[in-house]
């Protein structure tokens, strides 16, 4: 019988978080900022139909860059999770922290335990009654989870379109110089991109109980001219 | 998170049923008779040129006494679509938030809502699984209305106990008050009605039934409680303002005044 050979703890764990990252980086990136009356979240997604960003609850929205299949199935695990509580409990006992947690949780697990870690990265972000209570959660492929203020970036060449975007990003901006903001720090100085390149979604106060509004290609276009 | 296998797919029910919890408490019949419990009397749906108004009263009673004055029986499932309930009032109001969750549960998990017929569908499914405590007294019977964004029109059903779903042409009135409410939007019926007449006759509707049925609260100009009275079109459910009602009660009365002279009857 053959021993395998031995293969350090600290190797295994590189191995794998160097496997998850370089799945997320092939992957588009997603930003998500505050601006006045909420939050937007703007993705570059070619398609019209594959989302990645969507809502789970009345004050709650979820985005995820990496492997579609993976992220939409813990979109779906976020959905149900929110419903049954509210159910069971109050539509006010739906809160993102504890959501984040159990990503966090979710993804933690998967990487130290399984084979493959998942390669995503996702956000969980929620919009509060002012300004200041709203929320944002960075939940990374081996579960680390940040509490980010007033923006975020998701995916590959994050760092230089974090960097990109708090040059021009305000939370007092409108939704109009919030978008264009984003769009601008996605494409970067060497191109740029379009409605049809892009997903914006918001999660606004004036929204009613809903907050989460999808943006279409129109009203996308209409901001960026 | 659920694996390929046991996946309760978009429906909410199956979902809290897979997490162990059962919506509809009552197993079965075990023949303790009938409960007595609060119930809903008079509402009704009709269509119009652009849509449909549902409309109904505002009391619950329990044996002869008036349980609850300010009830709402009608409200919305989501932005195209209303539900209007007659029945006792505790299973109907769990039926109605299972209801609005199972629509937005699915919209969420889908990405797009069900049809208006699908809705209707569902609620059938709804209604049929709460059979065992109708057969104990515990009776929910639902009119649903909504816009069909796909036929560009406004569409309205009714139910039995058993689920049974029947889609009406014009107008629909249940409950205690029922009977005498058809009869007024028989007569008053008119195709391709304008919304204003139709909310007016919606509200003609009540007035009578609340005549008739001590069961149906009519307008309360005195506490300021009036019927509820929505219209659901293309741009989605919106609900009448009291002040647009009053006036409409106000001239049903001064119009039987004038019949009577004066004079009590």
């Amino acid at each position: 019988m053959s021993q395998p050979f031995y293969v350090s703890p600290e190797q295994v764990m590189k191995d794998r978080a160097d496997y998850a990252r370089k799945g997320i980086a092939r992957g588009r990136a997603l930003v998500a900022v505050q601006y006045s009356d909420g939050i937007v979240l703007v993705a570059e997604n070619t398609s019209n139909t594959l989302r990645k960003i969507s809502e789970i609850y009345d004050r709650i929205g979820f985005a995820g860059v990496g492997k579609y299949n993976e992220f939409d199935q813990l979109r779906r695990f976020g959905v149900r999770n929110a419903d049954v509580k509210g159910y069971q409990y109050s539509r006010d006992d739906v809160e993102a922290r504890s959501l984040a947690n159990e990503y966090a949780q979710i993804l933690g697990q998967t990487f130290t335990h399984e084979m493959k870690p998942l390669e995503v990265e996702i956000l969980v972000a929620e919009v509060g009654f002012t300004q200041e209570s709203d929320q944002l959660f960075h939940i990374m492929y081996d579960g680390t989870l940040v509490d980010e203020q007033g923006m975020s970036v998701l995916g590959g060449d994050a760092e230089s379109i974090a960097d990109r975007l708090s040059d021009t990003w305000r939370k007092e901006d409108d939704l109009r110089s919030a978008v264009r903001g984003c769009v601008a720090a996605l494409s970067g100085p060497d191109r740029t991109l379009g409605a049809s390149d892009t997903e914006v979604a918001v999660l606004a106060r004036s929204n009613g109980r809903r907050c989460f509004r999808r943006l279409d290609d129109a009203e996308v276009v209409a901001l960026l001219a | 998170m659920f694996g390929p296998d046991d996946d309760p797919g978009s429906s909410f029910v199956s979902l809290l049923r897979r997490v162990g919890i059962e919506p509809f408490g009552v197993e079965s019949a075990s023949g303790v008779g009938a409960v007595n419990a609060p119930h809903g009397t008079t509402v009704l749906a009709l269509r119009f040129e652009d849509g449909v108004v549902m409309a109904g009263d505002r009391r619950a009673t329990m044996g002869h006494r008036i349980s609850n004055r300010e009830m709402e029986k009608v409200v919305p499932a989501d932005r195209f679509s209303g539900v209007a309930i007659a029945g006792t009032a505790g299973p109907a109001m769990d039926m109605i938030k299972v209801f609005q969750l199972q629509l937005e549960h699915f919209e969420k998990l889908d990405g797009r809502p069900i049809s208006l017929e699908g809705k209707a569908n569902q609620l059938s499914q709804l209604v049929r699984a709460n059979l065992p405590a109708a057969m104990q007294g515990l009776g929910v019977s639902p009119i649903f209305a909504g816009y069909d964004l796909l036929r560009r029109t406004g569409r309205l059903w009714d139910f039995d106990l058993t689920g049974g779903r029947y889609e009406e042409r014009d107008f629909v009135a249940i409950g205690s008050g029922g009977g005498p409410a058809s009869t007024v939007l028989k007569v008053g019926y008119r195709p391709g009605m304008t919304v204003d007449d139709a909310v007016t006759l919606a509200c003609r509707a009540l007035h009578e039934a609340a005549d008739v049925d001590a069961a149906t609260g009519g307008a309360d100009a005195l506490r300021g409680i009036y019927p509820v009275v929505a219209t659901i079109t293309s741009d989605g459910w919106s609900r009448r303002a009291d002040t647009d009602l009053a006036p409409r009660f106000e001239a049903f009365l001064a119009e039987q005044r004038a019949i009577l002279g004066g004079g009590a009857s």
